[in-house]
């Protein structure tokens, strides 16, 4: 029996204008997996995370999430775009977490949490409010519930922004170089929450420069430069091994 | 080769009592100013051409107070086409809809580009331009049919002009505000699932009040003395027409000049407290500096901490 990949993409180009950001990209994760695409900045490795849960609309190729094709409809031989609610309804099953965050300033830490369960999924307030204290307590930050962003560490801001993608029970999580904005000391406990999270079988995509990371959790990696992959395999192989020029060059100047 | 070595904590430092240094022009000059505000008192309070028997005859005058209430209220509706408007050419103007974005500019670029008074004398010559009003699918069925000319809507068209005028600034306040809102926020909510009016509803505006809100107060104390043109439509009920009206009677204008504007600024100073408390609400999360209350909880915490740890 196979079974059905969480994410497919079949030669997925993107374009900005004149710009080719994504000149084909093919890949599969299957459910319960940890990719990390790695590659030097300006590699199209956001901007291809962004096509997932299209905030970014693909050019040319395929894009599936769960079997579903991403941002089209295909109906008589013909794509139609989304409309923007049939897009909505394809991003609520899909976390994704930014580089800045991007926390509500205006809502505490546990408002950010339950917003987008009652107002998206339309859930009961009380049983919203009782899951998002389970997050906020899976990241460390049970008693900052009534905090403002403002008044947390990076590292703990990106721990609520985490229980928040989490609180919309995704069956996908993208992580965009969760912790490329901290300071040092404040890397090691985001990178603990997303480990665990692997352990519990989450499916997730990380775009990262953390190899340590990405050796020690990901099933997968992906090198990335100019628009395509250059290399893929699991990450001890890739890292020790690396066959191609570009990502030995890469690598000796990241690790 | 040195080797390393682990720092004693220092003992704690004496308190600094330092003598405070003088600073005596800072007292001259407060003198000075006193003196001069003592002066301008004492002189107005004895002028008799300042007929302050008739400024407190008059300061609660059954028809002063009713026009103060009518030039509220005539404010109260300005604004809100205003605000209402401006919202709506605000989103036009950040569309991307190259007509809507034009039409937004273009109405803009009149509604600013001309003087309000202007703009109040049309509205008060609109009954001439469109002596009938008609409700209904153009050149196919009338709905309603209204003859302008008959209402008396001096306030309507006072209320409108203000209000036309006001939608011009107060797109530029709304569009600023939204502007000034990071990118990433609309982003973190498009991916949370949210469409495009609930991220507006819940994440922008109440982000962009923050930037909206003192200029829109500005936007209404101007407002308040703005309506003192409306004489233009004309529409005469307002506070400054009749306390002309009162005036020309009496023959004393000085005295019901000042009453009017006691009562322009008690509004405005009521005003200033309601925008006061508003800026306070859409503060929120904004400041990384914890309240009192967070700070007494955060040093129990620690000395609770400290004591746990002295136990041990």
């Amino acid at each position: 029996m196979t079974q059905l990949p969480m994410v497919r993409a079949e030669a997925v180009c993107k374009d900005f204008g004149a710009l080719q950001v994504l000149k084909g990209i093919t890949l599969q994760v299957q459910p319960r997996e940890v990719l990390c695409i790695v590659g030097p900045s300006g590699s199209g490795k956001s901007t291809f995370l962004r096509c997932i849960n299209h905030l970014e609309q693909v050019n040319a190729g395929r894009l599936y999430v769960d079997g579903v094709l991403v941002g089209y409809a295909e109906r008589g031989g013909k794509l139609h775009e989304l409309q923007p609610r049939e897009a909505a309804k394809q991003r609520r099953d899909i976390g994704m977490v930014f580089q800045h965050f991007n926390l509500f300033p205006h809502m505490t830490a546990l408002e950010n949490v339950i917003e987008a369960p009652i107002r998206v999924k339309r859930r009961h307030k009380d049983d919203v409010v009782e899951s998002a204290r389970k997050l906020l307590d899976r990241v460390g930050l049970a008693e900052k519930e009534k905090t403002y962003p403002a008044q947390l560490s990076g590292g703990q801001q990106q721990r609520v922004a985490i229980a928040r993608a989490l609180a919309m029970d995704p069956k996908l999580m993208l992580f965009d170089e969760p912790t490329s904005a901290l300071d040092p000391e404040l890397v090691g406990e985001v990178l603990d929450v997303m480990r665990q999270l692997a352990v519990d079988g989450m499916t997730m995509i990380v775009v990262t420069h953390e190899m340590g990371f990405a050796r020690e959790v990901a099933d997968q990696m992906v090198f990335m430069d100019s628009g395509v992959v250059v290399e893929s395999g699991p990450p001890r192989e890739v890292l020790a091994n690396p066959q191609k020029e570009r990502t030995k060059a890469f690598l000796s100047k990241v690790l | 080769m040195t080797t390393l070595k682990t720092v004693e904590p220092a003992p704690p430092a004496e308190a600094i009592k330092a003598v405070p240094l003088r600073h005596p022009w800072r007292w001259i000059g407060a003198a000075i100013v006193l003196a001069l505000f003592a002066l301008f008192i004492y002189g107005a309070a004895t002028n008799p051409n300042y007929h302050w028997d008739t400024y407190r005859a008059y300061l609660f005058d059954k028809r002063i107070s009713t026009a103060a209430w009518n030039t509220l209220q005539l404010t109260f509706w300005a604004m809100v086409i205003g605000v209402a408007l401006g919202i709506v050419l605000a989103i036009m103007r950040l569309s991307p809809n190259p007509v809507l974005q034009s039409a937004a500019w273009v109405y803009l670029w009149i509604f600013r580009g001309t003087p309000v008074y202007v703009q109040l004398v049309f509205w008060g010559l609109f009954t001439s331009l469109y002596p009938h009003l008609a409700f209904g699918i153009p050149f196919v069925h009338q709905f309603v049919h209204l003859n302008i000319q008959t209402l008396n809507a001096a306030f309507f068209f006072a209320a409108i002009g203000l209000g036309l005028n006001e939608a011009a600034y107060m797109a530029e306040i709304v569009r600023a505000g939204i502007s000034s809102v990071p990118e990433g926020q609309s982003e973190a909510a498009t991916a949370l699932g949210m469409s495009w009016s609930m991220t507006m509803r819940r994440i922008v505006l109440p982000q962009a009040m923050r930037v909206i809100i003192p200029p829109t107060g500005n936007e209404v104390i101007s407002m308040l003395k703005t309506t003192s043109l409306v004489t233009a439509v004309p529409y005469t009920l307002d506070l400054y027409e009749t306390q002309r009206g009162i005036a020309g009677v009496l023959y004393r204008p000085v005295p019901l000049l000042l009453v009017a504007s006691t009562w322009y600024l008690a509004i405005t100073s009521v005003l200033m407290v309601g925008q006061y408390f508003l800026e306070r609400h859409f503060a929120r999360g904004s400041s990384r500096r914890l309240t009192a209350r967070q700070l007494r909880a955060l040093a129990r915490a620690e000395t609770r901490q400290q004591g746990g740890a002295g136990a041990r």
